[in-house]
């Protein structure tokens, strides 16, 4: 253990002129401090708090009555509708992806595997605009598999399918990126030794490695639903902007902008504002259960 | 025999970790498995568990082979180098897991796992969870842990590397009593020769992959049967040339020598009974180690260790002294033999 604190001067044995001295540089220090603190806050307050407040704001301008029309709207109801399940459809696949993923990586050996774990990072670098073309060069009727598709009577690009897949998509790595680091990081000792008293894959996997992995695969989902939620350029891509069939909530929002609906728009913005509130919420309820637990169980 | 491992071999990318390693051990004994770091010894363990699969040779666990069983399925009990305890059980459930596997009937496992409590004197912990034990209790849940499903044989890797040197001490008599009473075949790690000599029946020294020399431990003490052991064992040091020195003259075909501190005698000078059969050194340093007086002795350009009883006159550095020599271990690439001091024998006398 180091002492991070020096030893503290003592106060007879200093020159005048060096605690002066001291005490200007501390001084500076202090002020400093102050100034970037002020800055980061002013930052903060205009780039975010600002705008949301104005959302709020303008979405209860012309008072309650527009406000709840424009989100009872029918329209408006289908494509929180459609969000939901590109979102739950989303969290579910990547889900499962980002366990299978993880528990490949972290346990086996294998030719490609770091090429692997670099595909996964695809979507975030990749503009979801292009995502969004990918499909329709794929599904579209350009695509190679449009004839399959056709023959059996399956519609994805302009569809709700499509919707879901791009979703999908633009969430990839969320999961598996916040469990492959930690499955890496566990030793594979208490597995061993679970294996050793006869316990099979499925029993280590459930009593070992999930309670280890359990808060980040909760922050994984969390941050997942987030991007889901608010997915834009992929989906408004491949929906066609169908009106009642495969606009979600942020395309609804868009074309409500563009018809000059703005309170009606804020208004539907007020709904993600409030699903990404309660998200950042829970983002930080679990991150700091997860750190509280991982202090306790890691020695 | 009980467990036997015939002409095993393990390379890991091409590093020969186990090379032609035999031996074999009796039901019920208390073996320890000696050796330096990186020697091997985890790895032997580990291939006897099914956690580490040889290249070649045979592994057989009660008379049949089990090469091909799964580590699952072979009953053995494994403490692990760092207990590898599971952090999210608590005591009871980590070590109730077994049993919990076997699909053990509830109150049985309740009854079974009070009953290891007991015997490992973790009374009262059974709720807590590892991070709130001692390096010590975490020791005895892995052990009890272990154990609980009734183990043919039982595994114990470096079971007091992360202890304290008194609990430590305290620890491995209580293993010893324990694991005897209890009757299990028992295979332990150390690279600690003193636990090894007072926990074990029997030892099997371990260097580069290989099996040097096993025995009880006064036999491997007394006679090393190759050069690695004659180091390593004892507080050996090893001679630059033995054959100035008084009474080993006449000992042909060997290039070096191996002493240890109890098979040298320093006095003062004038008070050397053997006077005809000493060398003459000087004593370079004194350190005081509580039963005993440690010195060390400059004798013809080689530095001898010897000790002396706190009670005997004290000595100081600089001071001339008589330096007897009662035996050494004398080595080849490949073999060792006890050399008696030859002026003694002469004479017939009886040393102590
Ligand atoms: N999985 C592995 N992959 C590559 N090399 C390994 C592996 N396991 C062990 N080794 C090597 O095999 C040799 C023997 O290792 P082992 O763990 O058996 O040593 P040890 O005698 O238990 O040492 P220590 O006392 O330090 O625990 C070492 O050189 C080690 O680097
Ligand atoms: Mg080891």
């Amino acid at each position: 253990m180091s002492d991070p604190n020096p030893i503290p001067p003592n106060p007879a044995s200093i020159p005048q002129p060096a605690a002066a001295a001291r005490n200007t540089a501390r001084a500076q220090g202090r002020t400093a401090r102050l100034v970037l603190i002020a800055l980061g806050v002013l930052f903060i307050l205009v780039m975010l708090v600002l705008p949301l407040i104005t959302v709020c704001v303008y979405a209860l301008k012309q008072g309650w009555d527009v406000f709840s029309n424009a989100i009872t709207d029918p329209y408006a109801i289908k494509a929180l509708q459609l969000t939901l399940l590109a979102t739950a459809a989303a969290v579910i696949c990547n889900t499962v992806f980002g366990l299978f993923a993880s528990w490949t990586i972290s346990k086996f050996h294998f030719r490609g595997k770091q090429f692997l774990t670099t595909l996964i990072d695809i979507p975030f670098a990749i503009s979801p605009v292009i995502a969004g073309l990918v499909f329709i060069l794929v599904f579209g009727r350009i695509g190679w598999a449009y004839d399959f598709l056709q023959a059996h009577d399956l519609k994805v690009v302009f569809a709700v399918p499509g919707v879901i897949l791009a979703t999908i998509f633009v969430t990839f790595p969320f999961v598996a990126r916040e469990l492959i680091p930690l499955m890496q990081a566990q030793g594979s000792d208490e597995e061993e030794a679970a294996a050793l008293m006869g316990a099979g894959w499925w029993t280590i996997y459930r009593k070992i490695t999930l309670p280890h992995i359990k808060w980040g695969l909760l922050y994984g989902i969390i941050l997942c639903t987030a991007r889901a939620l608010g997915e834009f350029g992929a989906v408004s891509v491949v929906s066609g902007h169908l009106r009642g069939k495969t606009n979600t909530l942020p395309l609804h929002i868009e074309i409500l902008f563009s018809e000059f609906q703005l309170t009606a728009a804020f208004a539907v913005s007020s709904i993600l504002v409030a699903a990404a509130i309660i998200i950042l919420i829970l983002r930080n309820i679990v991150e700091f259960k997860g750190r509280k637990e991982e202090h306790e169980h890691v020695r | 025999m009980y467990v036997e491992l015939r002409q095993v071999d393990k390379a890991f990318k091409g590093y020969k970790a186990l090379d032609d390693v035999s031996f074999s051990i009796e039901k019920g004994k208390l073996v320890g498995l000696l050796g330096p770091s990186g020697s091997g010894k985890t790895t032997i363990l580990r291939t006897l568990a099914g956690l580490v699969h040889p290249d070649s040779g045979d592994i057989y666990i009660d008379g049949q082979r089990v090469n091909d069983v799964p580590a699952s399925k072979r009953g053995i009990g494994f403490v692990f180098q760092n207990y590898a305890l599971f952090r999210y059980m608590t005591v009871f459930d980590n070590i109730a897991f077994g049993l919990t596997v076997e699909k053990k009937d509830k109150a049985f496992i309740r009854e079974r796992v009070n009953q290891l409590v007991d015997l490992v004197g973790l009374q009262g912990l059974q709720s807590r969870y590892p991070h709130q034990l001692s390096g010590g209790q975490k020791q005895r849940v892995a052990f009890a842990r272990a154990l609980a499903p009734n183990p043919h044989l039982l595994l114990l890797d470096e079971p007091f590397a992360a202890i304290d040197a008194k609990i430590r001490k305290e620890l491995r008599l209580w293993l010893r009593e324990t694991i005897s009473s209890l009757g299990i075949t028992s295979i332990f790690v150390t690279h600690d020769q003193d636990e090894a000599v007072e926990v074990a029946d029997e030892i099997i020294i371990v260097n580069r992959g290989r099996i040097e020399q096993k025995g009880n431990p006064a036999d491997i003490y007394k006679e090393p049967s190759t050069p690695f052991a004659a180091q390593f064992i004892g507080e050996s040091s090893v001679l630059a040339h033995y054959r100035t020195l008084k009474g080993f003259e006449s000992y042909e075909g060997y290039d070096n020598a191996v002493i240890r501190p109890e098979l040298i005698q320093i006095a003062k000078l004038g008070k050397q009974p053997y006077a005809h059969a000493s060398e003459e050194g000087t004593v370079e340093d004194v350190f005081f180690r509580g039963s005993l007086i440690e010195v060390h002795v400059n004798v013809q350009g080689m530095r001898l260790i010897g000790y002396r009883s706190p009670e005997e006159a004290a000595l100081a550095p600089g001071e001339p002294v008589s330096v007897l020599i009662y035996r050494l271990y004398l080595y080849n690439e490949d073999k060792v033999r006890l050399a008696e001091n030859a002026r003694l024998k002469d004479e017939n006398t009886v040393f102590i």
